[in-house]
C-alpha cells in the first residue's frame, strides 16, 4: 500500500512540471475585433491556472479555441506533448479537455445521472440507470462533489448544477478542465465548496483553468496566473505567490494611449438626475442595487466604472423606467419617475443607449428607418393622428444616415445586416437626435474599432457641450478618464468609490473588490 | 459571426457545399423563391401522380379547369376564397406580433352566431331595411369574434396563460355553443338548423343583378368578397402605415426593443387578439349572410385552421393573403370535383411544405464549390 503510494508520489513529482497544454501564437478574429492576438498559454499537469482579464479581453475566446468551439486562424495547440487540432467540443473531450460555460447545458426535467450520460453511447440498450447512479455517486465522493444522482436537475441549486457539470466532465475522463467564471453564479459558501473540489481535482493530477476577473479569488485559488488585456498576454504564468493584487490590477487594466479628446472645462448646470437610496432586484430576484445615491448635473459626464454584472445594467434600467425599484427615489429634472413606464422616461427627455444593442437596442429584421424612429414615431412630423408618415420617416432616416455616417446600401436595409459599429451609430443617431436632457450611455464603444470609438466619444462630448447630463458606464477606464468629470465605481450593486482624480490602480482595486476586502481586513485587525 | 461558413461534411465528394448567411436580400427574391417552390411542388406532385399510374398533365389541367375553367366555377372559387381571406388576415395580423392565434375557427363560429342572433332573436323584423340589418349583423359578427379574441388576450395579459392553448380550447367551446343554439334554441322543427333568414339578411350576390347584366346569371359571388378585400387593404394600412402597426411589427420582431421604446406590450396583445378575432368573426358573418343564409352545424369545413396555412403562405402579407386564398379556394373546390379528391389536397400539402422549406433560401445562400 505504502509502496504504491510512494510510487504514485514519485510519479506525481515527475509529472509536476510536465506541460498539459501548450498554446502558441493563437490568433482569433471576429468581425471588427481581434479577440486573440498571438497569445501563448501554458498549462501544467496538476495546477490551477487562473486566466485573468477584463470582459472582452479574450479569455473565453482563447479557452473556447482550446475546447474545440472555435478554430483559431493561426497558432498551434499541443496537448500532453502531441499536436492537436479540434473540430468540435467532442473532439476536445476525446483529447481530455472539457470546458464548463457560464450558462449550464443541463436538461432540467432529467436526473443528474441522465444528464451526465446524455450524449454518450451508454447505456447501450437497456436503461438500467441504478448502476450508473451508484457510479456517479462514487465519482462525486472522490472529488468532494456531493450530489444525489436521482435528483432532477430543476430541483438543484445553481451551485449543485455546477457540480453536475463538473461531474459530467470528470465522467468523460477529462484531464484538463476549463471553468468560465465559475464563481459568478455562486453564493459565498458555495464558492468555498467549489474551491475545495478544484483543489481535490488538482491533487489527483487534473489541470484546471480558472477564468476570472476577480483578483481576490485568483490570489486565493490559483497556483499561477496568466493575464490578458485586449487580446494580448500581459503576464504569462506568473506564480500567485510572487505577485500582489495591485500588480495584477495594473496588468489587467493596463495603460494605453488615450486619445487626445478636446474636453472643454465646463461649469455643470442644475441637477438633472438624482437617485436617493435606490434598491432594485435583478432578473433572478436577487438584490442588484443596494442603496444607490447619485446626482448628475446638466453639462456633466459622470462615469460609472465596474466589471460587468455589478449592477450597471440594473442602474440604467431603473432610470429609464424599464425596471422597478424596491425602494428609493429616482428624480429626473426634479420629478420622481421611479416605477413609472419607459414611455414616461422617454417623454421626460431621457435617452438610453442600451448595453445590449442587438437584443434591446434594435429590431433586427426591421429596416434602418423603422429602427431610428423607435422613440420619435409618436410625435409630429412622423405621426399624424393614427397614421405614420413614412415619407417623413424615410427622410429622417436618410438625414441621420448621412449625419452619423451609417454605412448601409439604403435606409431600407435590415438592422441585422449592419456591422456592430454601424448599428451602434444608428442607435446613437436615434438617441442623440432626440436632443436628450439626460443621456444614459451603457458601454457605448464596446466592440467597436478604434476609429468608431473615437467618433462615438466625440458625439458624447458634443452632447455634454450641448448641456445634456450624461451617465456613462464603460469597462474601458481610459474612456472614462477621457470623458468623465467624475467617476463612480460600482461593485456588487454598491457605489464603492467616487473619484475626481484618475487613479488607475485605485479604481482597479475598487472594481474587483480588492479595496473592500482590505478595509474589512483592517477592521478585523483593529 | 457573420462570416460563419459551415461546410456540411468532408465526405469523399469532389465538391463541398457551403451555406452562408445572406447579407443582402434583394426585393425580387421573395416572389421568385415562392414561385420556384410552387413549381418544384407541382413537379414533385407529378412524380407522385405518375407513381400511382396517373397522368400528371391531365390531372393538373383538370384541377385548373375545375377551379378556374370558366366564369361559373371561378365565381364558386371566389365564394370559397372569401372566408379564407378573412381568416388568413386574422392569422396574419396576430402572427405578426408572434401571437399564435389558432382560434380563428372558434372566432368564425362566434361571428356567425353573433350575426345570426341579430336575425333570429327578433331584433330585426321582416320590414327592417336591408342595409340596417346587414350593418347590425356585421357589428354583431365583429363583436362575437372579438370577444373570442379578448378572452385569450385578457388571460395572457393578466395571468400569462399561453394563448396557443386558450385559443385552441375556445374553438371547441364556440362550436359547442353554436350547436346549442342550432339544436336547441333556434332549431327549425327539430332539424339541425335554424330557419332561413329573411332576404333582408342576405348579402347581395352577383346573380341578384342578372336582370341588368345577363353574364351574372347563376353567379353566387357575394358582397362578402368586397368586404374581405377592403379588410385586406385596411389590415395592410394598419401594419405598414399606422403607428399601431409599427408597434405590432416592433413587438413581433423584438419585444425587448419594443419595451425599451416605451410600447405597452400587454395592452397590444389584447388589442391584436381582439382585432384578429373580429376579422375571423367577419368570416363567419359573411359566410352566414352570403352563402348559408341560416345557422346550422358544420358551417365551416375548418376555415379557421386553413387560415393559419394561408397566413404563412402569404408570408403574413395582407395583400398576398388575397391571392393565396383564391388559389386555395380553387384547390378546395377542385377537391370536390376531382376523383380521387385526395389529389388536390396532396398538392396543397406539397406546396405548403415546399414554401416553408424554401424560406431557408431567403436567409442563406448555398454555394457548391469544387475542391
Amino acid at each position: 500500500m505504502t509502496e504504491v503510494q510512494n510510487a504514485a508520489n514519485e510519479m506525481q513529482a515527475a509529472v509536476e512540471m510536465r506541460a498539459a497544454v501548450e498554446m502558441r501564437g493563437i490568433v482569433k478574429r471576429f468581425p471588427g475585433v481581434l479577440a486573440n492576438d498571438q497569445v501563448d498559454f501554458d498549462l501544467r499537469v496538476g495546477e490551477i491556472h487562473a486566466l485573468l482579464g477584463e470582459n472582452g479581453a479574450g479569455k473565453s475566446t482563447l479557452m473556447s479555441a482550446l475546447a474545440g468551439l472555435y478554430k483559431p486562424e493561426a497558432g498551434s495547440i499541443t496537448v500532453f506533448g502531441k499536436a492537436a487540432s479540434f473540430n468540435s467540443p467532442r473532439d476536445a473531450i476525446a483529447h481530455g479537455i472539457g470546458m464548463i460555460h457560464q450558462h449550464f447545458t443541463l436538461i432540467p426535467s432529467q436526473t443528474v445521472t441522465e444528464n451526465i450520460l446524455l450524449g454518450l453511447d451508454e447505456p447501450r440498450f437497456f436503461m438500467r440507470l441504478s448502476d450508473y447512479d451508484k457510479r456517479m455517486a462514487e465519482l462525486g465522493e472522490r472529488f468532494g462533489l456531493k450530489i444525489a444522482p436521482q435528483t432532477k436537475v430543476w430541483q438543484l441549486s445553481v451551485g449543485e448544477q455546477q457540480r453536475v457539470e463538473i461531474l459530467k466532465m470528470l465522467y468523460r475522463g477529462v484531464r484538463v478542465l476549463i471553468m468560465d467564471e465559475p464563481t459568478a453564479v455562486l453564493a459565498p459558501q458555495e464558492i468555498e465548496g467549489l474551491i475545495k473540489t478544484l483543489r481535490a481535482m488538482a491533487s489527483e493530477g487534473k489541470s484546471i483553468v480558472f477564468i476570472s476577473h476577480k483578483l481576490n479569488e485568483v490570489m486565493h485559488v490559483a497556483d499561477r496566473v496568466t493575464v490578458l488585456r485586449q487580446g494580448k498576454v500581459t503576464a504569462a504564468g506568473l506564480p500567485t505567490a510572487e505577485t500582489s493584487i495591485p500588480e495584477l490590477a495594473k496588468l489587467m487594466v493596463g495603460r494605453s494611449v488615450i486619445f487626445s479628446l478636446d474636453k472643454k472645462p465646463q461649469q455643470p448646470g442644475e441637477v438633472m438626475l438624482e437617485l436617493k437610496d435606490v434598491c432594485a432586484d435583478n432578473d433572478k430576484g436577487l438584490p442588484a442595487l443596494k442603496n444607490i445615491s447619485l446626482t448628475v448635473r446638466a453639462g456633466e459626464v459622470i462615469g460609472v466604472a465596474g466589471v460587468a454584472g455589478n449592477g450597471q445594467r440594473e442602474l440604467a434600467e431603473v432610470i429609464t423606467g424599464l425596471r422597478h425599484c424596491t425602494s428609493g427615489q429616482v428624480l429626473v429634472n426634479g420629478e420622481d419617475v421611479a416605477n413609472q413606464s419607459a414611455l414616461a422616461a422617454i417623454r421626460k427627455g431621457v435617452s438610453h443607449v442600451p448595453e445590449d444593442r442587438t437584443h434591446v437596442g434594435s429590431a433586427p429584421n426591421l429596416s434602418i428607418t423603422d429602427n431610428v424612429i423607435m422613440k420619435s414615431y409618436r410625435q409630429s412630423p412622423l405621426a399624424s393622428g393614427w397614421s405614420l408618415n413614412y415619407v417623413a420617416a424615410r427622410k429622417k432616416a436618410e438625414t441621420l444616415k448621412d449625419e452619423y455616417s451609417i454605412l448601409a446600401p439604403s435606409v431600407d436595409t435590415q438592422a441585422r445586416l449592419l456591422s456592430g459599429g454601424n448599428l451602434q451609430r444608428a442607435i446613437l443617431a436615434r438617441e442623440l437626435s432626440a436632443k436628450p436632457k439626460l443621456l444614459i450611455a451603457m458601454q457605448p464603444t464596446r466592440g467597436l474599432d478604434v476609429g468608431a470609438i473615437e467618433g462615438v466619444q466625440r458625439l458624447l462630448l458634443a452632447q455634454r457641450e450641448a448641456g445634456a447630463a450624461i451617465l456613462l458606464s464603460s469597462e474601458e477606464l481610459e474612456e472614462l478618464f477621457a470623458l468623465s468629470d467624475r467617476i463612480l465605481v460600482m461593485y456588487e450593486g454598491e457605489i464603492v468609490g467616487d473619484l475626481v482624480e484618475h487613479d488607475l490602480v485605485q479604481i482597479g482595486l475598487m472594481m474587483t473588490g480588492g479595496k473592500k476586502n482590505e478595509e474589512r481586513k483592517e477592521k478585523r485587525e483593529e | 459571426m457573420a462570416t460563419t461558413t459551415a461546410p456540411t461534411k468532408s465526405s469523399g465528394l469532389p465538391f463541398t457545399i457551403k451555406i452562408e448567411p445572406r447579407l443582402e436580400v434583394p426585393g425580387w427574391l421573395s416572389p421568385a423563391v415562392s414561385l420556384g417552390a410552387i413549381v418544384v411542388a407541382l413537379l414533385l406532385g407529378a412524380v407522385v401522380l405518375i407513381a400511382v399510374g396517373g397522368d400528371p398533365v391531365a390531372s393538373y389541367l383538370h384541377i385548373a379547369e375545375a377551379a378556374f375553367g370558366d366564369i361559373g366555377v371561378f365565381s364558386d372559387t371566389l365564394v370559397m376564397a372569401t372566408p379564407l381571406i378573412f381568416v388568413g388576415l386574422a392569422c396574419s395580423l396576430a402572427f405578426r406580433m408572434k401571437l399564435w392565434n389558432i382560434g380563428a375557427e372558434g372566432q368564425f363560429y362566434m361571428g356567425a352566431l353573433g350575426a345570426s342572433a341579430v336575425v333570429l332573436s327578433g331584433l330585426v323584423g321582416e320590414e327592417t331595411p336591408k342595409p340596417l340589418v346587414l350593418g347590425l349583423m356585421l357589428i354583431a359578427g365583429v363583436i362575437g369574434g372579438a370577444l373570442w379574441g379578448f378572452i385569450p388576450g385578457w388571460l395572457k395579459a393578466k395571468l400569462n396563460v399561453n394563448e396557443i392553448i386558450t385559443t385552441l380550447m375556445l374553438n371547441y367551446i364556440a362550436i359547442a355553443l353554436a350547436n346549442y343554439f342550432v339544436f336547441g334554441v333556434w332549431s327549425e322543427g327539430g332539424f339541425q338548423m335554424s330557419r332561413t333568414f329573411p332576404k333582408s339578411a342576405w348579402l347581395p350576390r352577383l346573380l341578384d343583378y342578372a336582370k341588368e347584366v345577363p353574364l351574372f346569371r347563376g353567379l353566387t359571388t357575394h358582397f362578402g368578397l368586397v368586404l374581405a378585400v377592403v379588410a385586406a387593404v385596411i389590415v395592410w394600412y394598419i401594419l405598414y402605415r399606422s403607428r399601431w402597426g409599427y408597434e405590432i411589427r416592433l413587438i413581433g420582431d423584438n419585444p425587448r426593443a419594443a419595451e425599451y421604446a416605451g410600447i405597452n406590450i400587454v395592452r397590444n396583445s389584447v388589442l391584436v387578439l381582439m382585432t384578429s378575432g373580429a376579422l375571423a368573426g367577419l368570416a363567419g358573418m359573411s359566410e352566414i349572410a352570403g352563402v348559408v343564409h341560416r345557422l346550422q352545424t358544420s358551417i365551416s369545413p375548418g376555415y379557421g385552421f386553413t387560415g393559419i396555412i394561408i397566413a404563412w403562405l402569404a408570408k403574413l402579407n395582407p395583400i398576398a393573403v388575397i391571392l393565396v386564398s383564391v388559389l386555395f379556394g380553387g384547390l378546395i373546390l377542385a377537391g370536390r370535383e376531382i376523383q380521387p379528391s385526395g389529389v388536390p389536397r396532396l398538392i396543397q400539402g406539397i406546396i405548403l411544405f415546399m414554401l416553408i422549406a424554401s424560406d431557408v433560401l431567403m436567409r442563406y445562400r448555398i454555394r457548391i464549390e469544387r475542391r
